[in-house]
């Protein structure tokens, strides 16, 4: 946005200091981007509510204690803590303006996050196809399903922000936008662990509990 | 390769909907081909489709609203037409199976795409001008939002044509809701239509919160703020806290549909109250969403109407901001029958109660606001006091229905229906018309004529008692809501006389159009040339009607509420300046309405199965997401020397005509 | 010129109203018949009573301020900078508030009274009807006497009645209007009312909850009578030669409208809580229809789909 603005207007569009309002510092982005993972979180909270309310409701199939592997599921929790770690590195380098070193620690995010993806495929295949406790076997696990596979996909969205944001470090440098977006971004991914972390401790490590 | 879809969706047995479909595409037909005539599809393109003003989103919402408010009001009197005559058992002409997809459709439509969309709309409309903002926060998104609403129009109205709309009732309570009960695609069009412009509504939301948060204008603070702009922000944050809510309940819902899974299903340990909780967690809020702007529009009336500032304005905003909490722990008393303990009813009754403590001080704060007031009774002020009558009563009708003991024989009858219609058009709609009128001239640079407009206001007003009143009184008849036809023939003097009542609505919303036509043809004569045709007190009425695309050549100074009436009294406004600095504004783009557009695709490919149509939609929406994020061309700035032209077109003769004129009245003696 | 003929357009509606009112003097729920009834009527004439003090002075002054502080009437005092007024905010904050709070003891108590599951104080045993909602009927079942019917049900008055309430389709609620209080009625829960009828009558029963295309026509009656009509109704259903066996309930449970009054003279008892039990998943309840409600939740969605089409 800025080097367009200062590309077509020079020295005339930082002059004019009176219209400060619409020169976004990103400040204004952010604002509006934790609101919207306040919804989000409200979203989180409604699945986590359904679950509360249906956890039980196992109508004679398989509960979570017979079927959470905890071992497995904190794995894939390692994978994702580290990932927010990595992402945390690209932060850094972003603010040290280091492109290259940002691309590459959002690379390796991405490769964290696609391990938890992968992993957690791997765990639905295996209940659906081998346990037969597919979603549609019991309100406990159309309730497990609904809840873990929303975080799934909201993972899957980040990875895709994480490869456009990849590309766009790549074309367009650190410029504000970038930053902005990343800033985001980084928001987005932590917000996502934080949920995670909700998700062991309430489905899983209750569930086994 | 179509899923479920084929030539027998078309419902071409039903001569009703054959007919309607006959006469929607010969309208289409002869608009699209007048667009094509007149050569006005680059236009259209270029100035409306792909804006990101607020002022035209905000219009094109509000045409939107009026459109549906037309399609929603014929399922009404289509139901009051069939209740009047479907007596002692006889049939009536409509058949369950379309009677139930009518009354559906018109509660859907009427809240989803008439009051929101019109409440949406005059937020767009006014509350960047009322902080002194040159726009909203994200006006590309503002766009989205728009579009994603435009697009869940557009599945409702398919869904007419090709299949079938839900005929579940309004909130699509499960089981009945689910594929066993529900196999149609009715429920489906439901959905899609509601999360694609639930999700519009919600980035709405965002936007705006943040837009009132850090866009206004230097040197006004929060307790400076129009009224209408608190209730704007009150209302922006019961959407994003409440709309989250529905679109976990639908998706859950669809998850039913689709996947086979047991969210609310009657098997495997679904369960349906879980919905009906979720559903009304969002849906009270939503009866506020609504009505909160209204109020603000009407506080701005009364005071400017009166010619005296708002009584109590602080007690306002705290009512506001208390109306707004409370809405969110009130939801149970939409099922005191569900056999929830004593304890729990009556806490739920209670706090619903308590809401009507801040609504009641918001009445006597208008009623104060005229107390020794100069009332001059325009159109605006006409909608405020018929609401201020008509809403009292239903509040009362409604606080009735929150005593527990008197909803277990009050609850899904009639008696509810008069309810809240009583304060959703008393309210809601008064509200919308009211804030049309009022805020007409800065949307387009005239008046609304009067003649005609009165002339609807009263068939409004006397339509809708004639309409609902008989209503209670069939309540306490015991008859309940959604009948195709009764066997008790004591009911039908009743609803004849509210099917009456429906055909005078029906003028009045007849008596409206020729206004808008009447206001078009003669707007020479209405022409408002300072910008402030009713002696306001805000800032939107600061600047020229219609606004310029900038809103403010210079963003105003604000040390105190009502600045702008202040600035007149000192005769500091209207100042013209001899240099303009370069104005910053973002550029239009035409990539919500192709993501809306995509959605709508992804939308009915969904309800009808056909599922590479939707991997096609969904990926062609993100896609174009991602793509707009690599267009680096998104604004621009207006040289300093076009804005001075701008302005001084306005201003020069602007002096000349309010030189000799008080300027605090300046407005209303000239215009 | 407008004030005058809004004032009178009110005047004019609230008097429509008055005689709507008044002319409807067949107003069931304000015409109760039993003490559930009569109390959730007063609780309702109390409650609007209350609510008047405060709205008709708000309409009132909502008409005598727009007529009186009309821009025509320059004798009206004008005071443009009043906006603030201490003692008047204080009123307008304490007069909902005291009511609310007279309303609000009231709701307490009364919800507490009224509760539907709370049983009612009687010298009488109570009798027992299980009631369960289907596409689209009632279907009324006396577990003491071990007969059921369909869309008809009877109760001696001046006994109280505990309703247990289910549905084995989608939600309905339960409602005779003249008695009072109204319950949902929702597959796979058990819910309760208790009602009593303190004089004899035929009573308009229906569920009023929307239920589907059928809904319109499932409404039942309610027969309140003396302890010897009771037992003669009783009797009439023992003479019926029809059982509700486990063929019988499910070609019962299959949609259909308009259902006359039908008795069974034998029921097999535990039918209710099977009915209740077949949803909750457990594969050793479900032993009711013919068809098992598992094997018919699993795959069924499709086959509906195509038996519904």
């Amino acid at each position: 946005m800025s080097t367009a603005i200062t590309a077509n207007h020079g020295v005339v569009a930082h002059g004019g200091a009176h219209d400060h309002e619409h020169h976004d510092d990103g400040s204004k982005t952010l604002l509006g981007f934790w609101i919207y993972l306040m919804s989000d979180c409200l979203i989180f909270s409604g699945l986590f509510a359904t679950f509360a309310a249906l956890g039980h409701a196992t109508a004679g199939g398989p509960s979570g204690k017979e079927l959470f592997d905890l071992k497995y599921v904190f794995g894939e929790t390692m994978l994702l803590l580290i990932s927010s770690f990595t992402f945390g590195l690209a932060m850094l380098n972003m603010h040290a303006g280091q492109r290259n070193k940002v691309i590459a620690w959002l690379f390796v995010t991405f490769l964290f996050g696609a391990g938890f993806v992968g992993m957690e495929i791997h765990e639905f295949h295996n209940l659906i196809v081998f346990e037969h406790a597919g979603p549609d076997r019991s309100a406990f696990l159309s309730a497990y399903f609904g809840l873990v596979g929303t975080h799934g996909l909201h993972v899957t969205c980040g990875l895709i922000w994480l490869l456009a944001m990849m590309h766009m470090v790549g074309k367009f440098g650190l410029n504000d936008t970038v930053q902005r977006r990343l800033s985001c971004l980084s928001l987005f991914w932590h917000f996502l662990d934080l949920v995670w972390i909700c998700v062991f401790s309430f489905v899983y490590l209750m569930g086994v509990l | 390769m179509f899923g479920k879809l084929s030539l027998s969706a078309i419902p071409f047995h039903e001569p009703i909907i054959m007919g309607t479909l006959l006469m929607v595409s010969l309208g289409m037909a002869a608009l699209l081909g007048w667009l094509t005539f007149q050569r006005k599809w680059g236009y259209l393109w270029s100035e409306w489709f792909t804006t990101v003003d607020h002022k035209r989103i905000g219009i094109m919402y509000v045409i939107l609203a009026i459109v549906m408010l037309v399609r929603g009001f014929t399922d009404a009197i289509m139901m009051r037409a069939q209740q009047a005559i479907a007596s002692a058992d006889a049939a009536g002409y409509l058949p369950p199976h379309h009677y139930d997809q009518i009354f559906t459709a018109h509660g859907v439509i009427m809240i989803f795409f008439v009051a929101m969309p019109f409440v949406v709309g005059l937020m767009n409309l006014v509350v960047p001008l009322q902080i002194g903002a040159r726009d909203v926060a994200y006006p590309f998104l503002n766009s989205l939002s728009y579009w994603l609403t435009a697009c869940g129009v557009v599945l409702v109205m398919i869904s007419m044509f090709v299949g079938d709309f839900a005929a579940t009732g309004w909130l699509a309570y499960p089981p009945l809701s689910e594929l066993k009960f529900s196999p149609s695609v009715g429920v489906d069009y439901y959905i899609w239509a509601l999360q694609l412009s639930g999700l519009g509504t919600t980035l709405s939301g965002i936007n705006f919160i943040v837009t009132i948060l850090r866009m206004r204008t230097p040197g006004m603070k929060m307790m400076q703020m129009p009224v209408f702009t608190w209730t704007a922000l009150v209302t922006n944050i019961l959407i994003v806290a409440a709309f989250p809510v529905l679109t976990v309940a639908l998706a859950l819902l669809a998850a039913d549909r689709y996947l086979d899974m047991h969210f609310f299903t009657n098997e495997l340990g679904g369960n349906a109250m879980l919905y009906v909780n979720l559903i009304w967690i969002w849906g009270h809020p939503e009866v506020y969403i609504l009505i909160l702007p209204c109020f603000g529009a009407f506080s701005e009336i009364v005071a400017t109407f009166s010619g005296k500032p708002l009584f109590g304005y602080k007690s306002m905003v705290y009512a506001t901001a208390g109306i707004g909490i409370a809405s969110f722990v009130v939801w149970l008393h939409h099922f005191f029958t569900m056999g929830s303990g004593a304890d729990v009813n009556a806490f739920f009754g209670i706090s619903t109660m308590i809401i009507s403590i801040p609504t009641g001080v918001k009445l006597f704060n208008w009623l104060f606001t005229m107390y020794r007031g100069r009332i001059r009774f325009t159109l605006p002020m006409m909608w405020t006091i018929a609401f201020m009558v008509t809403f009292t009563i239903g509040g009362m009708t409604g606080v009735l229905l929150a005593v527990p003991g008197a909803d277990f024989v009050l609850h899904n009858s009639l008696f509810l229906i008069a309810h809240f219609h009583n304060v959703i058009i008393g309210g809601v709609l008064f509200g919308l018309f009211a804030a049309l009128n009022y805020w007409f001239p800065k949307a387009f640079g005239f008046k609304l004529e009067e003649r005609w407009g009165k002339a609807s206001f009263w068939c409004w007003v006397v339509g809708f008692y004639m309409a609902f009143m008989p209503l209670y009184v069939l309540g306490l008849m015991g008859m309940t809501r959604r009948m195709n036809h009764y066997a008790n023939p004591a009911w039908q003097p009743y609803l004849v006389v509210a099917a009456v009542g429906a055909v005078i609505i029906a003028l009045g919303i007849g008596f409206m159009l020729l206004q808008f036509a009447v206001s078009i043809r003669d707007r020479a004569e209405n022409r408002d040339l300072t910008g402030d045709p009713w002696g306001g007190r805000t800032l939107e009425w600061a600047t020229s009607s219609p606004a310029p695309f900038y809103n403010f050549a210079v963003l105003p100074q604000v040390e105190e509420l009502d600045q702008f009436w202040a600035d007149k009294e000192h005769k500091r406004a209207y100042k013209r300046h001899e240099h303009y600095a370069d104005i910053h504004m973002p550029r239009n783009t035409g990539a919500g309405l192709i993501m809306a557009a995509f959605g709508t695709v992804f939308g009915f490919a969904m309800v009808w199965h056909i599922w590479w149509l939707a991997v096609v939609g969904l990926v062609a929406m993100v896609g174009t997401f991602i793509a707009r994020a690599y267009d680096t061309d998104v604004d621009y700035y207006v040289p300093g020397a076009e804005v001075e032209k701008i302005e001084r077109a306005r201003l020069v003769p602007l002096h000349k005509l309010i030189e000799n004129v008080d300027p605090a009245s300046a407005g209303q003696k000239v215009a | 010129m407008n004030k005058r003929s809004l004032v009178s357009a009110l005047r004019w509606s609230c008097a429509g109203l008055a005689v709507l009112l008044l002319s409807g003097c067949n107003l069931d729920v304000l015409s109760p018949k039993g003490d559930i009834g009569m109390q959730e009527k007063s609780l309702i004439l109390i409650a609007t009573g209350l609510m008047l003090l405060v709205v008709v002075p708000v309409i009132a002054m909502t008409l005598i301020f727009a007529w009186r502080y009309r821009s025509t009437n320059t004798k009206a005092t004008y005071a443009p900078k009043w906006s603030h007024s201490t003692a008047i905010e204080a009123v307008v904050w304490t007069i909902p508030c005291i009511i609310i709070a007279i309303l609000g003891t009231i709701t307490w108590r009364s919800t507490h009274a009224l509760d539907p599951y709370k049983p009612l104080a009687s010298q009488v045993k109570p009798i027992t009807i299980q009631a369960v909602s289907m596409d689209w009927k009632w279907v009324f079942i006396y577990p003491d006497y071990g007969l059921a019917s369909v869309n008809e049900l009877a109760m001696p008055t001046n006994v109280p009645v505990h309703f247990d309430i289910t549905s084995d389709s989608v939600m309905n609620a339960f409602f005779i209007p003249q008695l009072g209080s109204q319950i949902y009625a929702m597959a796979g829960m058990k819910t309760q009312l208790n009602l009593i009828a303190n004089q004899p009558g035929t009573f308009a029963g229906l569920s009023s909850n929307y239920s589907g295309a059928g809904f319109s026509d499932m409404h039942f009656t309610a027969v309140a009578t003396s302890q010897q009509g009771f037992q003669d109704w009783i009797n009439k259903v023992k003479a019926s030669p029809l059982n509700l066996d486990a063929p019988t309930y499910h070609a019962l449970t299959q949609p259909s409208e308009k259902v006359p009054v039908t008795y069974y003279a034998n029921v097999k008892p535990g039918l209710f809580d099977s009915i209740i039990g077949q949803y909750m998943g457990d594969m050793q309840m479900n032993k009711i229809g013919t068809e098992p409600a598992q094997a018919s939740a699993i795959p069924s969605n499709n086959d509906h789909a195509k038996a519904a089409e």
